[in-house]
């Protein structure tokens, strides 16, 4: 039977098996540093949809006699700030509450020894502006040890630290798609180079330019496909392993690895996307080179 | 269909290969081209299928002046002319069906109809039963017929063959080229390259005489003069003295 072959003995060059290898790093590299942009970019998400409309009141305790008592000191704040208009709900964060959340960094014996401050926990409603930093005004002077917190310096600290992750992985990733080219081209080169009678053959034959170029394209895009499945495997695993690593430490001390259906997506499209990089590098290559024969 | 005025063609800067050549095929020839090694045959067989430039005169393929085709135009003309090269170029890695489907599916023929044709002709040339073989498995006469099986499949307008009897005994030989013949009844014109006096006196077809880079029509039937014998070349005494065995061959 006549089957759909490659007019040229692509298949036996050595460069294909370095190509492959070459193409499952390649992609490797990629997957890794798209996965964590993602999973830093989720995560500040996450604490940013959890922080805005939110503010801290904290009081903190003083051993001057001449201030009122911790818990009076509370009511007088939470009676203020539930007057306050734009104020949805303002509820005392229990010492039980307080207590859980730094366990895991201070430990259950330093915690009893230890003067807690009375925390506020605030909601502004969504649509309300409220004056942030009159409010702190206010109760600083009406409340001892009274300090408003409304996040803002920390979230934009972690804005600026989610985009550079972003930005870092963003050059990773072309830095990683460069570094693939250039191999495909090299490689391309190399077998344009090996199979140049072949090639001449073709071209006087009548074959045209394209002819010739899909020859190597379709070659090439299967080695990155090739690669880009090991490539994609490796990732998988390093990511599920990450995962498993995560689940046996303490809540909050590795991120939440945690992706969407949309990332999901965007990730296992990498090899796909390496794929048709490769197969247009290799045409354009191949278009380029045999422009130079008569 | 061809015509070439003063052509010269020089690779890089040694004496012309070809110099002053004016040819002018016409549609349905058939012409022998003859000459001494060196002669300049397969420079004027690589102007001819479009793969040298020469580097004066004008050359004109199927009505077109080559200087004015732009570069997308080559392919298309390439496929209207078939070449049997002197080495056949055969594909290695494929069958010896493939290689002769090579120029079909170049044009963009259909699976189906290609595996007709190249069936058809490879049972045509004695090679019915080595369809698939790959060409290192097959003797150099099979490679040939391969070869010719694949420059005329797409029956081209022009069709160059170079030493196309080298390799077979001489049944096969006539059988091709009254092949050619066929094919050159049929409208496509024929230059066929060779050294073999004996096939050439048996067809009527005017030759094309190459010496020394210069082309000489010759009507067919007109006897060409004897090729002289080389002489022997004298060599520096004291090598021929000191290696006897090489004076000895040469006398």
């Amino acid at each position: 039977m006549i089957r759909q072959r490659l007019d040229l003995p692509l298949a036996e060059d050595q460069t294909g098996r370095f190509l492959v290898w070459i193409m499952a790093v390649m992609i490797y590299l990629a997957f890794i540093a798209l996965a964590g942009s993602m999973v830093l970019a989720g995560m500040a998400g996450r604490w940013e949809n959890g922080l805005t409309g939110r503010l801290t009141v904290q009081i903190a305790p003083m051993p001057d006699q001449s201030v009122p008592p911790l818990a009076q000191r509370t009511e007088v704040t939470l009676a203020l700030l539930r007057s306050t208009p734009g104020v949805v709900r303002a509820e005392p964060v229990g010492s039980a509450s307080a207590h859980k959340l730094l366990e895991p960094w201070l430990g259950n014996a330093l915690l009893d020894d230890l003067p807690l401050p009375a925390l506020i926990d605030v909601e502004v409603g969504a649509g309300d502006s409220l004056d942030a930093p009159a409010l702190a005004e206010r109760l600083a002077g009406a409340v001892p040890g009274a300090r408003l917190d409304n996040h803002a310096a920390w979230l934009a600290d972690l804005r600026i630290l989610a985009h550079t992750a972003q930005m870092v992985a963003l050059a990773v990733v072309l830095l990683v798609g460069g570094a693939a080219v250039v191999s495909v081209v090299f490689a391309v080169r190399t077998g344009l180079a090996i199979h140049s009678p072949v090639v001449e053959l073709l071209h006087i034959m009548g074959a045209t330019d394209s002819y010739v170029a899909r020859q190597f394209q379709t070659h090439v895009a299967g080695l990155a496909l090739r690669g880009g499945a090991v490539g994609l495997g490796l990732g998988l695993a390093t990511l599920l392993a990450l995962r498993l690593a995560a689940g046996d430490t303490p809540l909050g001390l590795m991120p939440d690895m945690t992706l969407g259906v949309r990332e999901w997506l965007a990730l296992l499209a990498v090899p796909l996307v390496a794929a048709a990089l490769a197969l247009v590098t290799a045409r354009w290559t191949v278009l380029r080179v045999l422009t130079r024969m008569p | 269909m061809i015509r070439f005025e003063n052509i010269g063609v020089r690779y890089g800067s040694g004496p012309e290969a070809l110099r002053d050549v004016n040819l002018t095929l016409e549609p349905g020839s058939f012409h022998f081209l003859t000459g001494a090694s060196g002669a300049g045959k397969s420079s004027l067989l690589r102007l001819m299928y479009l793969g040298l430039r020469p580097s004066r005169g004008t050359i004109t393929v199927f009505g077109h002046d080559v200087a004015d085709l732009k570069r997308a135009d080559f392919p298309a003309l390439r496929r209207q002319i078939g070449v049997v090269f002197q080495n056949f170029r055969l594909l290695d890695h494929l069958s010896a069906l493939d290689n002769v489907a090579l120029p079909l599916r170049m044009a963009g023929v259909g699976e189906a109809e290609i595996r007709e044709h190249v069936v058809e002709l490879l049972h045509w040339v004695g090679l019915g039963d080595a369809l698939d073989a790959k060409p290192p498995t097959l003797s150099g006469g099979q490679q040939q017929r391969v070869a010719i099986a694949r420059s005329v499949i797409a029956r081209p307008r022009l069709l160059l063959a170079a030493e196309p009897t080298g390799n077979v005994d001489d049944s096969i030989g006539m059988r091709l080229l009254y092949l050619f013949e066929e094919l050159n009844k049929l409208g496509t014109t024929v230059v066929i390259a060779t050294h073999n006096e004996g096939l050439i006196a048996r067809f009527e077809h005017p030759r094309l005489h190459l010496e020394r880079g210069s082309l000489t029509v010759v009507a067919a039937g007109t006897p060409m003069a004897p090729v002289a014998m080389p002489t022997a070349p004298v060599l520096p005494a004291g090598l021929a003295a000191s290696h006897p065995a090489i004076g000895s061959w040469l006398s």
